[in-house]
């Protein structure tokens, strides 16, 4: 068998693989498209065409001043190469949002039924934000959770609808001028969830939105806050996936999270970037006294990953779970991990990572512990698992552990370890093809994680891994 | 109607060392063959290497799997064809619970048979089969969502590998001490497990240390296993003499037999 390339391995996941295609299509029928590169114009343009209120512009144009005026970051992975001249920051692609699958123009219809998206809402989803280019075009939520006054909405809307709900927490947890493409985000920033779950309400299907990018060099900038009130729940979906590209695409997104007192919130994502997607992006939650947050967060493609999803826990008792996992292929560059910091007395966190690196692929793991003093009685565990598939593959750990309190209880463990000869034919012996046999040592080591995972993105993770495994074996 | 042939076998490892030394052996479906031969003999040497183990050098004569040579194929492929060896060391796959293992499998060789179309088991079907079979092996439940091998006592790793089989369902099956590490009662079950298999669809190669397994699982054949050699060839009385009177008429007088 020939030597497999990545950008065939993708292709093949194209041919038969329902949520990698592209629309080409489509691509020309885009209601409204900036010019590529930035400007206070462009910035100033966007905000108009959004109608949004003075105060969003401000803090857009702010935003931009931060971005130009900040250098690019030199550690986790090379962004040098990004260039932000070249990038389209906006495209809409309708008119306006549509209320049901009809309404919608027929390519992306069509899109949207190679995804299946319909089917699946009809199953389980309890609502569906879907982000095709910079713009939500579809939104629906089942009448029970607007009855209960559960609010679902594309970002855009939300600010029109509920500004000022958003004026009074948009920004505050990431700051725009937290790094720089934060920075970048909040400049030109379209799309993305809104969420307010209010006191007591717990939404027990989770709540799914499905972006993809699908257009040259377009920079995708969704932003998303989702506040879980006093007492309430909810479990939020978001998958990634996107066809290949000719030219650098950069995405970088803001999200938000405020959970209250005895709140829980799970924010879920998987990710399948095409291999030329620059993937940078800004993840922080408060908890609040006795609320609960959890970051589960797989990472595959991409052509550089820099993602830390982290928890502030700013009340007694909060607890937070970071569950990390990164899959680097040849040609990428996963730095992934998470941050936990301990502000208030008793409270715990766990930071779970599996990486899993190939073909010269590199994934790591870089993470943040850190107790504040006076947080005494909290307790943290790390554990980063590393797994590497061949000679020319890399794993790193950063594990940053800061503790300014004597009193408490912290773990850290580490492994790297790689496939064994005699596990291999062990389950070679029973009929495994070689790759077989990898993929399933390999999702058998992100169990754990997957686990976590609704049902079917823990089979589409496992048949990614399949797909990512078949491209290793010559 | 299935048949194993060893023709003049020689297996060394890689750095050299000569452990199987021509062994020729013949094993037909509805035949339980017994090698017994002591420790260091090269039993499991013969057993990896019949089942296409990488770190086990073919050096000499070959391996006929219904006729076909299978000598130079993977050990996914001799799987595929319907050879299965039950491990005395069982490896643990953490985070694979036996049933994502099993299913795994059988969906491989199912599509491997398929010409390499994907043919999956139906998921009613695979259940009444796991479970059926989990029964009649008396495998408790609870084990099913278990990570395979992953902190099993020995005696539940065996039961896992006789599962296994009676899932998969080989042409001929090897088993490699199977015996070792179980108490009665286990043994019993295994033997039972085999003995049910064993017929116009199967064969076995009992590979053993001790005569005890075969006091639940009769051989046809017994052959003696020492220094890479079968020495000795008989029925089951054979198996019986070797009981009474240990190995030490078939050890070479001035030889202290090396591998394991």
């Amino acid at each position: 068998m020939a030597v497999t390339t990545e950008t065939e391995v993708v292709r093949d996941i194209r041919s038969d693989y329902k949520y990698g295609f592209s629309n080409s299509d489509a691509a020309e029928n885009y209601f409204f498209k900036s010019g590529r590169g930035l400007s206070p114009e462009l910035v100033a343009a966007i905000s108009e065409h959004k109608n949004e209120p003075e105060w969003m512009r401000k803090f857009r144009l702010k935003s931009l001043d931060y971005f130009l005026a900040r250098p690019l970051p030199t550690w986790g992975g090379n962004v040098a190469e990004i260039d932000f001249d070249n990038i389209y920051y906006y495209i809409r692609p309708t008119e306006k949002q549509a209320k049901s699958w009809e309404d919608l123009p027929a390519d992306i219809l069509d899109t949207w039924d190679k995804l299946g998206i319909p089917e699946a809402e009809k199953k389980y989803l309890a609502g569906v934000g879907a982000q095709y280019e910079s713009e939500v075009v579809y939104h629906k939520l089942q009448e029970e959770l607007v009855a209960q006054g559960v609010l679902f909405l594309d970002m855009d809307s939300g600010l029109r609808e509920h500004e000022e709900l958003v004026k009074q927490y948009f920004g505050t947890i990431i700051p725009q001028n937290d790094n720089k493409f934060a920075a970048l985000n909040s400049a030109v920033w379209s799309g993305g969830s809104f969420i307010y779950v209010p006191p007591g309400v717990r939404i027990e299907m989770p709540l799914q939105a499905y972006f993809r990018i699908n257009a040259d060099n377009m920079g995708q900038f969704e932003r998303t806050l989702i506040i879980v009130d006093e007492d309430a729940y909810v479990h939020y979906v978001e998958g990634c996936t996107a066809p290949i590209y000719s030219s650098d695409s950069l995405h970088s997104a803001v999200v938000e999270i405020i959970v209250k007192p005895r709140g829980r919130c799970r924010y879920t994502t998987i990710q399948n970037w095409s291999n030329n997607v620059y993937n940078l992006v800004t993840k922080r939650a408060v908890a609040y006294e006795d609320a609960t947050m959890e970051w589960v967060d797989g990472n595959l493609g991409s052509k550089l990953t820099m993602k830390y999803p982290a928890i502030w826990l700013m009340g007694e008792r909060a607890h937070g779970e970071v569950l990390s996992i990164a899959f680097a292929g040849e040609g990428q560059h996963q730095d992934a991990g998470g941050k936990c910091v301990h502000v208030a007395p008793r409270t715990s966190s766990v930071i779970t990572s599996k990486s899993i690196s190939k073909n010269g692929g590199r994934a790591g793991y870089r993470g943040l512990l850190e107790v504040a003093k006076g947080a005494e009685g909290s307790k943290s565990k790390v554990v980063c698992d590393a797994l590497i598939l061949d000679e020319e593959s890399r794993s790193d750990t950063y594990p940053y552990i800061r503790v300014d309190e004597s009193n408490v209880d912290i773990g850290h463990e580490a492994t790297v370890s790689k496939i064994g000869e005699e596990q291999l034919f062990y389950l070679m012996s029973r009929g495994l093809s070689e790759a077989e046999a990898s993929a399933l040592i390999v999702s058998g080591f992100v169990e754990p994680i997957t686990k976590e995972l609704p049902l079917e993105y823990a089979v589409e993770m496992n048949r990614l891994i399949l797909l990512q495994m078949e491209g290793s074996v010559g | 109607m299935a048949l194993l042939e060893l023709k003049n076998l020689h297996v060394t490892l890689e750095d050299g060392t000569e452990i199987v030394k021509g062994v020729d052996l013949a094993v037909r479906s509805g035949e339980v063959h017994a090698v017994m031969g002591p420790n260091g003999s090269g039993k499991s040497t013969l057993a990896y290497a019949l089942m296409g183990h990488p770190a086990y050098v073919i050096t000499e004569g070959e391996i006929l799997l219904d006729g076909e040579n299978v000598t130079e194929l993977g050990a996914d492929k001799r799987a595929q064809r319907g050879l299965f060896l039950a491990f005395q060391y069982p490896h643990a796959i953490p985070g694979v619970t036996v049933t994502s293992f099993l299913r795994s499998a059988m969906n491989a060789i199912r599509k491997a048979r398929a010409g390499g179309e994907d043919d999956p088991i139906n998921a009613g079907e695979f259940r009444k089969q796991v479970m059926g079979a989990m029964e009649r092996l008396k495998v408790p439940r609870e084990m099913a969502s278990r990570y395979i091998n992953d902190g099993f006592s020995g005696g539940e790793k065996k039961r896992i590998e006789i599962l296994q089989m009676a899932v998969l369902k080989p042409r001929i099956a090897v088993l490699d001490e199977t015996d070792s590490g179980l108490d009665i009662d286990a043994l019993k079950i295994v033997a039972e497990g085999v003995r049910e298999l064993v017929g116009p669809e199967m064969g076995a190669l009992v590979i053993t240390h001790y005569q005890r397994i075969l006091n639940y699982i009769e051989p046809d054949f017994v052959h003696v296993f020492v220094d890479g050699r079968i020495v000795e060839e008989g029925g089951p009385e054979l198996a019986h003499r070797l009981e009474a009177e240990g190995y030490e008429a078939f050890l070479p007088e001035l030889v202290e037999g090396g591998g394991s």
